[in-house]
């Protein structure tokens, strides 16, 4: 039994404690390795090396770790206020004199109220500005103001966008100076704060474009990008326990799709699951459906993802259990797919 | 640098050869734009000759360039926001000489480096795609502090319409210039009063002009856009004032759309003006008429 205290100074005895939400909630695990702003730090280190790499951001310097690049580079920082149009604008004005930008806002804001910036000013001049989304999919419980469940549908369709989900602190460390080699625009799907840290764990490095099969198995395969990773060799290793050996593919880059090496993994007779924080709808599942279809794979596909509705706000790990992203619905989803 | 638009406006009057080498320009521009149009048989035509003045002014005295080599790391840069300008924009790069007068004639066909709307992937000279109403501001500001960061003493100037004030991007981008003190970047805005669904004051009213660029920050002069003189005068104004740090300038221009073609000038205004087949010859006869007739005044 809990005592609580209320704003009115008044004990009342009895109350469970609530759950509340955060706008910047962690979705690392009790006691997890984490790493602290992973995003930042790597963007000092790839500035540190090359002078043309600068910072932008839209008031939301703190909230996406670019606060750590502003301290260390403050004469190659520019904030550009609530204002995201400016932002990609002038990103793009930048690029067109031979710098490289990262800017960056929440995932939403990129997605939702500077399409236009993003698309004709960046994309179709195939510019190497940098775009990191904060609160990509379902990374806050502040309700569909905050939730990007659709980005990645949103961006899919964007000719020349390199789109990045990572998994963790491994994946953005080593991402982040690749995105600023390759030519052309990139969106990384941001994962800021104390991140877990997780593919340390596995031969792994990052390679823009490519998917990698983090563990092998017999019964079924996970294809999975973002933090989904983290959940899918979590739930392999659940699965374990029930004797169902999982195989876990990582494909942190969605467009362009390693199409090669996934479906080298699809076709077999395993079960095959895609995992997503996104919604069904435009993300990795159709993406990977569509390299099935047009490979000619008769391969039934089941998606783990968000659903294609406006998400409810909350506690974090209440609607990762709710939308079925947390480890335990994983499981259970799995196991009644093998019956 | 604290200085009002009415104190700093004291540059004398541009001498007679420099403004008769920009009134030659701005014929050259217009009647481009009048062969141009004619190939196509429509085309923003009415604001290649409301602008042709503004068009003049930059290219032949403000900008510095070669023509020979459009992507030169320290040239200027002229941003053309109106992708819909882009037949007035031509002609000028073709009297700057980076597009070839011969080339004209192809504007808007298939295949041609001259599309309908302006886009930098096709046309040398087009620092941007326009097209997209109120992006070039933003463009810009980037531009402008991606200059200062490297220690370019180029200018940007930025081509806009009263249209695109309707745009809220244009006054994200009006603030952030002004913050970011960006003495070398010069707004351009071409009020012709007209835009897509009629006269701008039935559309959106954008008045006061004047006073909310003031109250932005940005140095801000008003002049007849149809006038060389009062265009030089106001570019030398700014050059009093401007550095790398320092305030925005902005030069409000009204123009007249159809300017200097009579028949077209006294047409039911349209932001996509029909031109009849048998016209055309009419609207150049009337073209050079006015500039001889000025000329020799």
């Amino acid at each position: 039994m809990s005592t609580v205290t209320t704003a009115a100074g008044a004990v009342s005895v009895g109350k469970p404690k609530l759950k509340t939400s955060a706008m910047i909630a962690s979705f690392a695990d009790p006691g997890q390795k984490t790493t602290s702003a992973p995003f930042g730090h790597a963007l000092v280190a790839a500035a540190e090396a090359n002078p043309k790499i600068v910072g932008l951001t839209a008031d939301l310097g703190k909230y996406t770790d670019m606060h750590i690049f502003a301290k260390a580079f403050p004469e190659r920082f520019f904030q550009m206020g609530m204002a995201e149009q400016l932002l990609f604008g002038a990103a793009a004005g930048m690029a067109e004199t031979g710098l490289i930008p990262f800017a960056s806002t929440y995932s939403v804001f990129a997605a939702r109220r500077a399409y236009d910036f993003l698309c004709l000013d960046i994309a179709e001049p195939n510019l190497n500005v940098n775009i990191i989304g904060g609160l990509p999919g379902l990374t806050t419980g502040y309700g569909p103001s905050h939730q990007a469940t659709e980005d990645m549908a949103i961006f899919r369709g964007m000719p020349n966008l390199t789109i990045v989900d990572p998994c963790d602190s491994v994946d953005i460390e080593q991402a982040v100076p690749q995105l600023a080699a390759s030519e052309g625009p990139t969106y990384l799907r941001l994962l800021r704060g104390n991140v877990p840290t997780v593919l340390d764990e596995y031969d792994y490095t990052f390679e823009l474009g490519k998917a990698k099969v983090l563990r092998g198995g017999n019964d079924v395969v996970f294809v999975s990008s973002g933090l989904m990773t983290m959940r899918a060799l979590q739930a392999a290793d659940a699965l374990a326990k029930h004797n169902v050996d999982v195989a876990v593919v990582h494909t942190p880059t969605i467009k362009p799709f390693d199409a090669a090496t996934v479906l080298a993994e699809l076709n077999t007779d395993r079960l095959a699951v895609t995992l997503e924080n996104h919604t069904v709808v435009g993300g990795l599942f159709e993406t990977v459906a569509s390299a099935v279809v047009t490979a000619g794979l008769g391969k039934r596909v089941v998606p783990i993802g968000l659903p294609d509705q406006f998400l409810d706000a909350g506690a974090l790990p209440t609607l990762h259990e709710r939308y079925g992203l947390s480890v335990d619905r994983i499981v259970a989803k799995v196991l009644a797919e093998l019956g | 640098m604290t200085l009002s638009s009415v104190e700093a406006a004291t540059a004398s009057a541009p001498a007679r050869e420099r403004v008769d080498r920009l009134r030659a320009a701005a014929y050259r521009i217009r009647h481009h734009a009048l062969n141009m149009g004619e190939v196509q048989g429509q085309g923003y035509v009415g604001q290649a000759l409301g602008a042709a003045d503004m068009l003049a002014a930059v290219y032949a005295d403000q900008l510095n360039y070669r023509a020979e080599d459009p992507h030169w790391a320290d040239r200027d840069r002229f941003l053309l926001s109106t992708g819909h300008y882009a037949i007035g924009h031509y002609a000028a790069l073709a009297e700057a000489g980076i597009v070839p007068v011969a080339e004209l004639e192809t504007y808007g066909s298939d295949d041609s480096r001259l599309p309908m709307s302006g886009m930098s992937t096709y046309t040398p000279g087009m620092e941007i795609s326009g097209g997209s109403l109120g992006h070039g501001l933003t463009i810009a500001v980037g531009m402008a502090l991606g200059l200062r960061l490297q220690g370019s003493a180029s200018r940007v100037i930025n081509f806009l319409s009263d249209g695109e004030l309707d745009e809220g991007s244009t006054w994200e981008a009006a603030m952030g210039a002004h913050h970011h003190q960006l003495g070398n970047l010069t707004a351009m805005v071409d009020i012709n009063a007209l835009q897509a669904d009629g006269a701008t004051n039935t559309v959106l009213r954008t008045e006061p002009v004047t006073e909310k660029w003031e109250s932005f920050g940005w140095y801000t002069q008003r002049v007849d856009g149809n006038d060389v003189g009062a265009l030089l005068a106001a570019f030398d104004n700014i050059a009093s004032v401007s550095g790398a740090v320092g305030r925005p300038s902005v030069i409000l221009c009204d123009t007249k759309v159809g300017r200097g073609v009579p028949l077209l000038e006294t047409r039911e205004k349209a932001h996509f003006m029909r031109i009849e087949e048998n016209e055309w010859q009419i609207c150049r006869d009337q073209l050079t008429a006015g500039y001889e007739g000025t000329a020799s005044a």
